[in-house]
């Protein structure tokens, strides 16, 4: 990062941030329903899925500080598990959440011990063959669809309880899941663990002479962001009814990485914003042209450079002026 | 006679045909200012990479607390009682003042890494801090972010996280390197107000500031201890003065 740093968010602003979105998501459905717009219920359904995994990748890249070019595999693991359960007949959540956590860790913790032990390009480098290498293993499944995807037949059930083939008891699953993302994210960041990730994002040097172990930090933020987008992915296989090695292609990693630098790093409610944001300009730009990408690219290349702290810091730098905020 | 906290027996380093430590022995007792001092390129800097454990010897010992440290991490090093300050001021910039030293009052508490425990309004963490910022005299500026303070201050922000850590020694890079004349004479007297308390390895270039604060002064040339003794005996030392201190002296 390079010039000024972005604007400190006040405690107050952060208290009330994530406030303000969650209320507004969990009215949106009956807006919607009003409005007569019943597919905006969808499209909120898998921005706030895609926020969960945005939020989660935020916990390494914001808070950790590292640049990890490999996090749809994780969403990928949680989205194929969660298909191939369905697909064998197993497909109830309380077998799926459980698989999906117990083999997002394991690949957390064998691919972030190898990659965690190297810094800067080379760890975006090792990520990126991780997640490459995953994004082939699920071509490779034939008997999964290999390159074609893998259609659910069902979703997955709760209890036996087909409670998530109705659109909005989904919607509101998907926003509960998403509110306890957040909430035990910014637990972690305020806790003992989360200064001394802190710390070791900022000197690692200096964490190491204190005494602290800074690969055991940075394997253990790496391993949980990976659980939580593991659940992203479960609730996304549910949600599209499809799963597909497209899921894990690197271009989705990157697309993570650009929600959590709009949305502004390391705020953890801005992910969710970005995540909202990158989507319903995505969606809004191709219902107005095919060639939408041709706008979307240099927009997303004028906001990173015009607005220091994403969307988050430009939050912060209103409120400061119109609110007379104190520091 | 007290047993040294640090004691470096025979340190050999070289880096290919440099080398750059030379049968250095060397020992600090507790509560003692033993202050390094050479010219630039002498391999005092080396020397303290190794004694952290940022550098391994090619061969010679370590002890540490009379324990052999000599192939230990800077983690178990940092465990076992030491603790440094950097050549380059070292701190966490994005993290209040307070917080940084809370940070170094965390690393050796019984849960350092814990989930459950906000660290912010922790008073298990923020008094001790509180206390180590109040020797150092930064306790006003605790709610700044870090990396807003001046030089001088980041230099005593450094030394309050050396000492949150309850370290039995600490090793001085440089701590007047780059600031302010009265700003180093705020950094001679908090030196001086932790002798007896701390065993000290003070590498310091302001020759005034070593010899007011060393009870011992060794001289490092080429990587070999060329002189050792108190600050009378290395000051008066011909050898000493055509090496190092040169005419002027």
């Amino acid at each position: 990062m390079s010039g000024a740093p972005p604007p400190a968010l006040s405690p107050r602003l952060n208290r009330l941030a994530p406030l303000v979105i969650f209320a507004l998501l969990a009215l949106a459905p009956l807006v919607a329903h009003a409005l007569g717009a019943g597919h905006w219920v969808s499209l909120l359904t898998r921005v706030m899925i895609l926020a969960i995994a945005a939020l989660s990748l935020d916990l390494i890249l914001g808070l950790g500080g590292m640049v990890s070019f490999g996090h749809a595999a994780f969403v990928g693991i949680g989205a194929y598990m969660a298909g191939i359960l369905v697909h064998e007949g197993i497909g109830d959540l309380l077998v799926t959440v459980p698989v999906v956590l117990v083999c997002c860790a394991f690949y957390g913790a064998f691919t972030g011990a190898i990659s965690l032990r190297t810094q800067g390009v080379a760890f975006i480098m090792i990520t990126l063959a991780f997640g490459q290498m995953a994004y082939f293993f699920a071509q490779a499944l034939y008997r999964y669809g290999g390159d074609d995807g893998l259609t659910l037949n069902a979703r997955s059930t709760l209890a036996g309880f087909a409670v998530l083939n109705n659109k909005l008891v989904f919607f509101y699953i998907v926003l509960a899941v998403l509110v306890a993302s957040f909430l035990l994210i910014r637990g972690l960041a305020g806790s003992r663990f989360g200064r001394a990730l802190t710390g070791c994002r900022d000197n690692a040097t200096r964490m190491a002479s204190l005494g602290y172990d800074v690969l055991r930090i940075r394997l253990t933020a790496f391993v949980i962001s990976g659980m939580i987008a593991g659940v992203a992915g479960i609730l996304l296989a549910n949600h599209t009814e499809f799963v597909s090695p497209a899921y894990i292609a690197w271009q989705r990693s990157g697309e993570f990485i650009f929600m959590v630098i709009i949305g502004g790093l390391g705020s953890l409610w801005g992910a969710i914003a970005g995540a909202a944001a990158f989507l319903l300009i995505e969606e809004g730009l191709s219902g107005v042209t095919e060639h939408w990408k041709a706008i979307f690219g240099p927009l997303i290349i004028l906001f990173v450079l015009f607005t220091r702290g994403g969307i988050a810091g430009f939050v912060a730098r209103l409120t400061n002026r119109n609110g007379g905020g104190h520091d | 006679m007290t047993e040294p906290v640090i004691r470096l027996a025979g340190l050999n380093k070289a880096f290919g045909a440099l080398v750059v430590t030379d049968t250095v022995s060397l020992d600090v007792r507790p509560g003692e200012i033993h202050a390094l001092i050479g010219p630039n390129g002498a391999g005092k800097t080396t020397l303290i990479h190794q004694i952290a454990g940022t550098l391994t010897p090619d061969s010679g010992t370590i002890t540490i607390g009379g324990q052999d440290m000599t192939a230990a991490s800077p983690q178990a090093r940092s465990r076992a009682g030491l603790a440094r300050t950097f050549q380059i001021t070292s701190i966490i910039p994005s993290l209040s003042v307070e917080a940084n030293v809370a940070l170094a009052v965390q690393a050796h508490c019984a849960h350092p890494l814990s989930f459950f425990r906000t660290a912010a309004t922790d008073d298990t963490l923020n008094g001790p801090a509180r206390a180590a910022l109040e020797r150092v005299g930064l306790i006003e500026r605790r709610s700044m972010r870090a990396g807003a303070l001046s030089h001088g201050e980041k230099r005593a922000l450094e030394i309050a996280m050396a000492l949150a850590l309850e370290p039995r020694a600490i090793l001085f890079d440089e701590p007047m390197a780059g600031v302010s004349r009265e700003e180093s004479g705020r950094i001679v007297d908090l030196l001086a107000s932790l002798k007896g308390r701390y065993a000290m390895l003070l590498v310091e270039h302001d020759m005034e500031a070593v010899f007011s604060l060393a009870d011992r002064v060794s001289v490092l040339v080429y990587g070999r201890i060329i002189a050792s003794g108190t600050a009378d005996e290395v000051r008066t030392n011909p050898e000493v003065k055509t090496a190092y201190i040169g005419e002027d002296a």
